[in-house]
């Protein structure tokens, strides 16, 4: 056991617990964006409430959730107490400013790691919060004609308070009662100072991951002349690009278009 | 060539030190840094003044000796080179140069801008080395090496041990020194039989020096007088993990018998 502790315990150990929290981190918010989508979609929240609901019922999920909500924690404590440990590396500072060529990003991950915990804790406490731990979530019903494939919206509002969801056929009429997370997310969305902390935290996103993804890589040793390019070009387009491009545009599109 | 030098002077490890400004009058813009400043230092001693203290030793790029965080880079503002073999047409007449020593908690100031680098020779002695039992001379070339191996191994031995990617390091870690000294053993065939030691053994007192930990910057590799890159970093974490997470280090219990 102590010769466990003592790896990671080590400087390079941290390291190895921030990639590998952080590389878990990578994973989630594809499948994050992934099911986000349904956002996008035009259905008066349909998708998007069975998909909530889904991610909250399904045990594996709720056993994947725990180890998330351990690495969010993790990742910013173990953050924390290295950059404080790398600071009391150099306790007296230079005069002049470093101009070596390093980027800004490799430079600033603590100050852009700490916006985007601060970001979490608000999107946690207005969403996941609210959807889990209180009754001031609506709810909505869906009437389905599985002939005519017509769908028609009414606000339900069930009589006992801890109702989650059902899913019953009544003649050719499929009706889905589920938890109205949608109208939620869009009064946000609708709000300019979400659109703005929205836009800001994904900026920050795109950053951090700019340098953390390919970064991870590198202190897990794993890097070749082969490879090492594929990993920079993935984690530059695909997840300091795509990725927070398309949560940003989330508010932005119900914003100004909904 | 007139230039004004801002200096750290410091009496000794001590004291506190202070920056103190300089003129250095009549430069030669074909001198070397080092020259620069020892022109600066006759006059301080003329003036009975006590000169600035500073390392060097061979001024010529290959003994590590000489330092210096000029202008805000380790080792001046040209790029692989170290601070002997910057030359003063590097600056501008009636630039303001500002002189610091590396700034690291496991480099103390010794006196102005001379630091103690022991710290890279406690590790360098807790495994910088291959253990080569005596006996007959072998043959230089018994043992196959392939090209690559012998070149990369040698890119990594190139590193003189100057410091100046712990002065670059805003973490002032000490990951690239050591990380080419684990390399250039662990490459080769004469460093396996300690490999698995020998990276934690240094690792572990790079750690006791208070070096602080590598967040993959590249400000190492960018200053580095002898073009050590970060693949060097990289291999040592390889080896790190792979050594105490995957390696034997003891034999099996044999004594028992029972099984």
């Amino acid at each position: 056991m102590s010769e466990i502790k003592q790896t990671f315990n080590s400087s390079l150990g941290k390291k190895l617990i921030m990639a590998l929290t952080g590389l878990f981190l990578c994973t989630f918010i594809i499948v994050h964006l992934g099911g986000n989508l349904f956002l996008f979609k035009d259905d008066q929240g349909y998708g998007f409430n069975v998909y909530a609901n889904f991610l909250t019922h399904f045990p594996p999920i709720k056993v994947v959730a725990y180890l998330l909500y351990a690495c969010i924690l993790v990742h910013a404590l173990y953050g924390l107490v290295l950059t404080l440990k790398n600071r009391k590396a150099r306790p007296v500072a230079y005069a002049s400013q470093n101009k070596a060529p390093a980027s800004w990003s490799s430079k600033n991950m603590g100050l852009l790691g700490s916006i985007l915990f601060l970001f979490i804790v608000i999107h946690m406490g207005d969403f996941w919060y609210k959807y889990k731990f209180t009754h001031s979530v609506g709810y909505k019903e869906y009437r389905t004609d599985v002939l005519t494939n017509q769908t028609t919206v009414t606000d339900f509002v069930p009589v006992d308070p801890t109702f989650e969801h059902s899913s019953t056929t009544a003649n050719d009429v499929e009706i889905v009662r589920v938890k109205d997370i949608h109208t939620l997310v869009s009064t946000s969305f609708h709000n300019v100072w979400y659109l703005i902390l929205y836009v800001i935290a994904m900026g920050t996103l795109a950053f951090h991951l700019l340098h953390g993804f390919q970064s991870a890589f590198q202190t897990l040793g794993w890097t070749h002349r082969k490879y090492t390019p594929v990993v920079k070009f993935i984690g530059t387009w695909f997840f300091a690009v795509i990725i927070p491009a398309g949560f940003a545009l989330m508010p932005i599109v119900y914003y100004f278009f909904r | 060539m007139n230039l004004t030098l801002k200096v750290w002077r410091q009496k000794n490890a001590n004291s506190s030190g202070k920056m103190v400004t300089y003129k250095a009058e009549s430069i030669s813009p074909d001198m070397s840094f080092l020259e620069m400043l020892d022109v600066v230092n006759e006059s301080l001693t003329l003036k009975g003044d006590e000169p600035i203290h500073f390392d060097h030793d061979c001024r010529e790029g290959i003994c590590g000796m000489c330092s210096l965080y000029i202008n805000g880079r380790p080792h001046g503002p040209k790029s692989a080179i170290t601070t002997c073999q910057l030359h003063m047409r590097s600056f501008h007449d009636g630039e303001t140069i500002t002189i610091e020593p590396w700034r690291a908690g496991a480099f103390p100031v010794i006196k102005d801008l001379a630091v103690d680098r022991s710290a890279f020779d406690r590790i360098q002695q807790a495994g910088g080395y291959v253990s080569v039992n005596t006996g007959g001379v072998p043959d230089a070339n018994i043992i196959p090496i392939p090209k690559v191996i012998a070149d990369e191994a040698f890119n990594s031995a190139t590193c003189i041990g100057c410091g100046a990617c712990v002065a670059a390091c805003k973490n002032a870690s000490a990951m690239l020194f050591v990380s080419a000294k684990v390399s250039q053993l662990g490459m080769l065939p004469q460093g396996q039989p300690e490999r698995w030691s020998r990276v934690q053994a240094m690792v572990a007192q790079m750690d006791a020096e208070g070096f602080g930990s590598c967040t993959n910057t590249g400000a190492c590799e960018a200053e580095c007088p002898k073009g050590i890159t970060l693949i060097n970093i990289s291999r040592m974490n390889n080896d790190f993990f792979s050594a105490k997470l995957f390696r034997e280090e003891k034999v099996h219990d044999h004594s028992g018998g029972s099984e």
